[in-house]
């Protein structure tokens, strides 16, 4: 068997994708690919007021509506407890989750859905949602998460008394949640400080952007079992939300995940899936609902924007002696904003002994926040990188040297809380430093900015099933969404382990029934912990080939060996023997015991936190206040990279997302708290004409709980360019932008009062 | 309402349908023509998801109607391999990786090959501006503007 | 063993499970086999903290972090902190 000592064969090389050819070929099946005889399309209708209170809701005359097969609204919906489950890094709590899949006595954003009908057509469900008829009374909004921080704010919730405060307030606020993290003593670090910045950022709420709308089709039978495929990132996930929704037994529900065109954390909950469901359990027939690009906007994701303040405390050899955050994140119409992460990432790439971060909570009049790449720490860690950057600055220092002053390296205490294992921030700091790109020229109006970025990673429950076929080729079976090409490195990291071709394993994503539960694609988990379970199963069947092979040759199982894909014997006294490959054991399996099949499900611990830097180029025009980005490097360890191109392109991916966020991206409401630019054409995620190249550099220091050292990767590329971004423009226009998007007005405001 | 009878081409092969007055060419190819490669990313011609050719020029199939196929040639994704044999496009997106979750892919491919059929050699900033109308959110372009200048330097040495 | 000083694990919660459960004391040492057992022993101590240990917590043992701990082995020197637990995107 291979392990990570040996030459490896597969990992770190780029085969091409098992489900390539369906993908470039229009054959492979999305959320809104599928349809099923009888099939009803399903709409919704959503609230056109920011909040609202819902005084009636009258659908009769859309029921009576010829065609119209069913109508649902938060009535079908049984009342929920308040209770908190985990669901990626959100806690979710099912009360919410209930009001917001249909609203329940007040509509709480622009876009949140009232009632839902099922028709025979398309023009007939519109028809039938103009005929629901519901009387709101309009409520005053807020938007700002500071404005809904003011005593006098709206209240969202009566029922809504601050957490994590001694005693709990007796008044209801926006603020769900006060959260206080800290090591050691900030007041005597600073007393200690040469030099202390302190700076205050906002930044927007951003959309996740996938290119696929939800989309879910649901077909209930008579029985009360069901069938839901969905555009998921966890097929198992969606199941618990829809059956406790639903009221019904888990396994009565039957999830397929459809393949997915894109999720980044937004698709880790449920919109359109329980409203199939109720739609087809009330119609008795199948029901698809897919959401528009506008209802995509309105009424799903986006992560939190915030308001942040970072003070920094540095003596003159550039030693960090104390950091200060305090983070407030809106969390949308019900609480769960990534403030938690947050307050624990904002600090962590460094080892500083006085640390204190403050964290709210609050809840404002937009859609409810959904997870996006490490959520929460991009917010936060764009204000702390971009203060070092300003340090760096005022001490005359390289903002490299700078950081590799202060990293984080193993055995440092992380600043919320445990030491950290073996860690690649210093090596991908070398990494910058010593890039081509860091020591190139620049032109007038350009400037280089650098920034770097932590994220946990995680494991988590994983099931994976290896089935040998008759001729020895291998069936392997994850419960993993493939977003990003995870069956490659499913089948690379089989492959190595068994000592057999790439070509001979075909991954899948099995559905909720066949197979034990696999926790959501998400939080770069996934070559990690379905790849740890994996990699049980393939050792599972090489020692199943191993028992095999012994009794063919009927000799003892000590005395084979299984070795580059082959049973071997052991040594000269073993006997003499032809090695036998999986497909000559294969086709005896009926002789030796029966078919050959493994199954593992593990909870995988042990994730390796993950550390990025990224170097940026821009060029400001002084005319319009355009920023042109002109050369972009990203640097991460890995621990290891499985699949090498899939690696590449998750840093690139989340590179071009964090320049989205960092220059276009922003929600626009207008002064009855409605979206002004739920569209492509005006939200503007960053088009191919709007980047550069980039340039991802993989670092490998590996993460010793995986086999192959594998920490994850989808993340933490999300992460630094914010900062690098705003750290470039103050290096081309002598101006610290505190405020994202920094789009062509605001850096002309700044330019403007620079000058 | 009345549906519509249209007689067209689509991928090559004389098609007929028959269609609601305000039904897309998308909605058409995808729920009454059953060819679901076209995505419907927006619907409102911004994200390129749906892209076609329409006489062999590119269109959002979102913003056609399917009345206005009558006596038209569409081309589609599902018409761009021949049999078993990939176009060279297809065959190089695989090869560099130059897809993640794929939904936007088969608009990408379309619009990829209207460009080279317009301009085999291509600059980088070329291909840039003429896929700006393909959003992709998973790769950054990288690899997929890379992917379309090595499949234009192939095709032109071939 | 007699003369010799009881070695014990040093467990250390966030501040806000010390405010509101142990009197704002987030660091103590207690001796217990895993984690299953150091729950049980705190929430002896601080009536009320289990049941919020076991809902919402990951620990770190010796820098490793368990999302879902409950058999975990602890050593007499182990440094353990409870955190929120993490998921992610």
């Amino acid at each position: 068997m291979a392990s990570e000592n040996q030459e490896l064969k597969w990992i770190g090389t780029s085969p091409v994708r098992p489900d390539g050819t369906d993908k470039v070929t229009g054959r492979a099946k999305f959320g809104a690919d599928l349809m099923l005889p009888g099939m009803l399309t399903g709409k919704i209708l959503r609230s056109p007021h920011a909040h609202a209170k819902i005084k009636s809701i009258d659908t009769s005359k859309a029921e009576a509506l010829p065609g119209v097969k069913a109508v649902v609204s938060a009535a079908d919906i049984a009342e929920m407890p308040s209770e908190w489950v985990p669901a990626g890094e959100l806690q979710l709590n099912y009360r919410d989750l209930a009001s917001n899949i249909m609203a329940r006595g007040k509509a709480l954003y622009d876009g949140h859905a009232v009632a839902a009908v099922a028709a025979t057509s398309a023009a007939i469900a519109d028809a039938a949602l103009d005929l629901i008829a519901v009387d709101y009374e309009v409520l005053p909004h807020v938007i700002d998460v500071e404005e809904a921080m003011a005593p006098d704010a709206p209240v969202l919730h009566e029922d809504m008394f601050t957490e994590g405060v001694t005693p709990t307030p007796d008044k209801p606020s926006n603020i769900f949640k006060e959260i206080d993290i800290g090591i050691g003593d900030v007041e005597t670090g600073f007393a200690a400080a040469d030099l202390i910045v302190e700076r205050s950022f906002k930044t927007a709420p951003v959309h996740q952007g996938y290119i696929e709308p939800h989309a879910a089709v649901a077909s209930f039978a008579e029985d009360g079992q069901a069938e839901l495929w969905c555009s998921t990132q966890g097929h198992f996930t969606a199941r618990a939300y829809c059956a406790k929704l639903l009221g019904m037994d888990v396994s009565d529900l039957r999830v397929t995940a459809s393949e997915i065109g894109g999720g980044f954390g937004g698709k880790t909950t449920v919109y359109v899936e329980p409203v199939a469901l109720l739609l087809s359990r009330k119609a008795g027939r199948p029901v698809r609902v897919v959401m528009t690009r506008d209802e995509v906007f309105r009424a799903s994701g986006p992560t939190s924007g915030a308001a942040n303040w970072v003070k920094i405390g540095v003596t003159n050899d550039g030693k960090i002696v104390a950091g200060e955050a305090v983070l407030k994140y809106q969390a949308g119409a019900f609480p769960g904003s990534p403030v938690q992460p947050g307050c624990m990432c904002a600090f962590a790439p460094y080892d500083i002994e006085n640390v204190k971060v403050k964290g709210y909570d609050v809840v404002t009049n937009r859609p409810k926040v959904a997870a996006y790449r490490a959520p929460g720490a991009p917010i936060a860690e764009h204000a702390v990188e971009s203060v070092l950057d300003e340090v760096a600055k005022k001490l005359g220092m390289d903002p490299i040297e700078l950081r590799q002053k202060n990293a984080a390296r193993e055995g440092t205490n992380a600043a919320y809380g445990p030491k950290f294992g073996p860690i690649g921030y210093a090596e991908t700091l070398a990494a910058a430093k010593a890039h081509p790109h860091y020591s190139a020229p620049l032109g007038p109006n350009q400037g280089r900015g650098v920034a770097s970025g932590f994220w946990f990673n995680v494991g988590g429950d994983s099931c994976a099933t290896m089935n040998v076929s008759e001729d020895g080729t291998l069936v392997l079976a994850t419960g993993s969404p493939d977003i990003g090409g995870s069956r490659a490195s499913m089948a690379i990291m089989a492959a190595e382990t068994l000592g057999i071709d790439v070509a001979d394993v075909r991954p899948i994503v099995a559905d909720t029934a066949s197979l034990g539960y696999t926790f959501l694609t998400g939080g770069s988990r996934v070559t990690f912990a379905t790849g740890m379970a994996v990699i049980e199963a393939s050792k599972q069947i090489a020692e199943e080939l191993r028992q095999r092979a012994a009794k063919i040759w009927d000799i003892s199982v000590d005395a084979v060996v299984w070795e580059d894909g082959y049973a071997k014997p052991a040594g000269a006294n073993a006997g003499d023997f032809e090695p036998l490959s999986i497909g000559d054991i294969a086709a005896q399996a009926g002789k030796t015991g029966g078919p050959i099949s493994a199954n593992a499900a593990l909870n995988a611990q042990g994730a390796g936190p993950g550390f990025g830097t990224h170097i940026c180029d821009v060029e400001v025009d002084p005319e319009t206040g355009r920023v042109t980005v002109l050369r972009y490097t990203a640097i991460q360890d890995c621990g290891k990279a499985i699949h090498k191109a899939y690696v590449e392109g998750q840093i690139q991916g989340g590179a071009a997302q964090g320049i989205g966020w960092a220059l276009n991206e922003e929600y626009i409401y207008d002064e009855k708290g409605r979206l002004d630019n739920p569209g492509f054409l005006d939200y503007r995620i960053p088009v191919a004409s709007d980047l550069p190249m980039i340039e991802a550099v993989i670092v490998e220091v590996a993460n010793p709980t995986h086999p192959y050292g594998v920490r994850g990767v989808g993340e933490v590329p999300i992460i630094p360019p914010m900062a690098t971004v705003a750290n470039a423009i103050e290096g081309a226009i002598g101006v610290r932008m505190t405020e994202l998007p920094m789009s062509p007005p605001k850096v002309l405001a700044a330019l403007d009062n620079g000058r | 309402m009345a549906k519509i009878h249209v007689t067209t081409t689509i991928n090559g092969e004389p098609t007929e349908f028959l269609c609601e007055p305000q039904q897309t060419l998308l909605d058409v190819l995808r729920d009454e023509l059953r060819l679901t490669g076209s995505k419907e990313g927006c619907g409102t011609g911004d994200c390129g998801a749906c892209s076609v050719t329409f006489d062999g020029r590119l269109i959002c199939s979102c913003l056609a109607l399917g009345a206005e196929a009558e006596g038209h040639e569409i081309e589609t994704i599902e018409g761009m391999a021949e049999g078993e044999n990939l176009h060279p496009l297809q065959q190089k997106f695989l090869e560099h990786a130059a897809l993640q979750c794929g939904v936007c892919t088969p608009g990408i491919l379309i619009a990829a090959k209207a460009l080279l059929e317009k301009n085999p050699d291509p600059s980088e900033s070329e291909v840039r501006y003429w896929l700006a109308g393909n959003l992709c959110r998973c790769t950054g372009y990288d690899k997929i503007i890379r992917a379309v200048l090595e499949c234009a330097a192939d095709m032109r040495g071939a | 063993m007699p003369g010799r000083p009881e070695i014990m694990a040093r467990i250390i919660l966030t501040s806000g499970l010390g405010n509101q459960y142990a009197g704002g004391q987030t660091e103590l040492e207690i001796e217990a086999a895993d984690v299953r057992r150091l729950i049980a022993a705190l929430d002896e101590r601080f009536p009320g903290i289990g049941p919020e240990l076991k809902r919402e917590m990951a620990v770190a043992i010796d820098g490793q972090i368990y999302q879902d701990p409950f058999l975990e082995r602890i050593e007499p020197d182990s440094e353990v902190y409870f955190l929120p637990r993490i998921g992610g995107g």
